[in-house]
């Protein structure tokens, strides 16, 4: 068939596949439910229902396949290109079953945590590890403190804490707090994600920021409870540890099965590990966002403040710690059948995407 | 081969071609998208600037958004498009030419912590320049490319001329390859000014239908008129 020939015999399909690419998908679903009132910004002439998609996307495929056989001229060919890739796109490229947010914080996120609990475990390891044993070596080699966290950064430090303060932490005033607000959320989602990213380094960089935070975080700590600021400062940190502390155990987490992808692949190329290990990966990511996120806003609006006395606040910080932990151990267990299959139903649509 | 074209195989047993974009162009983006969110940022700073202490709570707070969740809502939104990328015609997709999704989206977006290491983005470079789909750590990692979208072009199509039959006498069939050079010049020729089209079509000399002495139409529209015969066309 020569050229000209095919062309004016399909012109029209292609014009009026061209068109329903090109709409979008609220005018696309108008034309599917109703196509005699709301019809009016779509030409007539080119609708189609959208459930006609795949049948009309395989014609222009054969079509593309025919004219490249037959050689004919690169502009129809080239068009024909664009045709197809649209149509790609409109039928295999649909929104992912994310299975919507409600239903990741009730179940997804915890179940994940838990499945993943080895690198959880290794990486609250290599965080709380440092911390702890910081604390308590400074109790003893109180100089010990200066190695770590330069001696201008305590005083500084030290400033922020001292008992006679109205307010605590980074020094400012009640309308200070907002601003507070947007200085932890920025400041630590940040280190959060850094940690996270320094996991393409085959992990080495998450286990340095891990190390790095938690030996920092310890000799503060242990400075500030040698010199005997124990109620200011753990008055301060009690609110919103929980949060902040797991969070950062999370991005870390998420750095090491990052890293772990890349040093032990299994059968697959390092990246298409990667790949298939990234919906799991984010997953723990968007966890820790938000509990850092949750943390800087307790940390901003509750724990800077004086006024609740030091019990309430241990108590506050005591409980939170038991939510949190009870929340990434018990909820999401169990649960009903069709909840878990869409779940893996999702989670299977992920895998092929990112296989393919 | 020295091609930026990449084939993704479909079901359908077609091969969609993508053209993957390289440092250059993506860098240029990347400045736009920059201009662009500090301008944001510039009149965010000025509106807030009335709220005293709140108001740089809220700058922090908007610094902080534009710079990690800004590339992830225009991608996964926008068609796969910051604003950037929409004025040098970028795109980011999936590798396997579907749009992309907020999974791909935000793990190529937050590993861009690593790829601006040490400097200006010399881990994304060299990952770049290692890999034949241009992918920086952060597509490598998603399973992201980006790619040129061509802007639609405006094609007239092949003029219109009474088809020139070849020469049987020539004794010179065209092959395919031959027959497409022709179409393609045809169509292409609006493009051109007459003297450069008549010094291409010039090279066709030799197998354009002998001209009788009378006739003065020139060789650009004498391989118009064979290739109006190519494609079917008869008077």
């Amino acid at each position: 068939m020569k050229q000209e020939n095919f062309e004016s015999q399909y012109r029209a399909r292609w014009d009026q596949f061209e068109h329903g690419m090109s709409l979008t998908a609220t005018q696309r679903r108008t034309l599917k439910t109703d196509n005699s009132k709301t019809a009016k910004p779509i030409d007539a002439a080119f609708a189609w229902p959208l459930d006609e998609l795949p049948r009309r996307y395989r014609e222009i495929c054969h079509h593309l396949a025919l004219a490249r056989d037959r050689h004919y001229s690169s502009t129809l060919v080239e068009r024909l290109e664009r045709l197809v890739l649209a149509g790609h796109q409109a039928l295999y490229g649909a929104q992912e079953l994310s299975g919507g947010v409600g239903r990741f914080l009730r179940a997804g996120l915890p179940r994940l945590v838990r499945q993943h609990s080895s690198y959880i475990w290794a990486s609250a390891l290599l965080f709380v590890g440092p911390l702890i044993a910081c604390i308590i070596a400074i109790q003893y080699f109180p100089e010990f403190a200066y190695t770590i966290v330069s001696p201008e950064q305590m005083a500084e430090v030290q400033q922020m804490y001292a008992p006679g303060n109205q307010r605590l932490g980074l020094q400012r005033d009640a309308s200070g707090d907002f601003a507070m607000f947007g200085f932890y959320v920025a400041n630590n989602v940040r280190i959060d994600f850094q940690c996270f990213a320094g996991g393409l380094l085959f992990g080495v960089g998450a286990i340095f920021f891990l190390l790095f935070n938690g030996l920092f975080i310890g000799a503060v700590a242990g400075h500030l409870t040698h010199v005997g600021y124990i109620e200011t400062f753990w008055g301060f940190v009690a609110g919103h540890s929980a949060f902040e502390l797991t969070g950062i155990v999370l991005s870390g987490a998420a750095g090491l099965m990052l890293g772990m992808a890349l040093i032990a692949p299994g059968r697959q190329t390092r990246f298409a590990a990667v790949k298939s290990r990234m919906p799991d990966i984010i997953g723990v990511v968007y966890g820790a966002a938000l509990l850092t996120f949750l943390a800087a806003f307790i940390e901003a609006f509750w724990s800077a403040s004086r006024v609740p006395p030091v019990q309430v606040k241990y108590a506050v910080g005591i409980a939170l710690w038991a939510v949190t932990l009870a929340y990434f151990i018990f909820v999401g267990r169990g649960g009903n059948a069709a909840a878990n299959s869409a779940n893996n139903a999702a989670t299977n649509a992920a895998k092929a995407n990112s296989a393919a | 081969m020295l091609d930026t074209i990449r084939t993704v195989p479909t079901p359908e047993g077609i091969e969609l071609l993508l053209k993957v974009a390289g440092p250059m162009p993506r860098a240029r983006a990347w400045l736009l998208d920059l201009l662009v969110r500090l301008a944001i940022l510039t009149v965010f700073g000025i509106i807030v600037g009335i709220f005293g202490k709140v108001g740089s709570g809220l700058m922090a707070l908007a610094a902080f958004v534009l710079e990690w969740a800004y590339p992830v809502l225009f991608e996964v939104l926008r068609n796969g498009q910051t604003p950037g990328k929409r004025a040098c015609d970028l795109r980011v997709l999936h590798e396997d030419g579907t749009p992309v999704q907020w999974r791909a989206s935000v793990a190529r977006n937050l590993i861009r912590a690593v790829d601006f290491l040490p400097v200006c983005y010399g881990f994304g470079l060299i990952a770049m320049l290692l890999n034949r789909d241009f992918k920086r750590l952060g597509d490598l990692a998603a399973g992201t490319i980006v790619v040129h979208v061509e802007r639609k072009r405006v094609s007239k199509g092949m003029p219109i001329a009474e088809p020139l039959i070849p020469n049987p006498a020539l004794n010179m069939a065209l092959n395919l390859t031959e027959q497409r050079a022709v179409i393609d010049f045809a169509e292409r020729r609006a493009t051109w000014s007459t003297e450069r089209a008549n010094e291409l079509a010039s090279h066709a000399e030799a197998v354009l239908p002998a001209v009788s002495k009378y006739d003065t139409t020139d060789a650009a529209t004498r391989v118009v008129r064979l290739a109006n015969f190519l494609v079917g066309r008869r008077s």
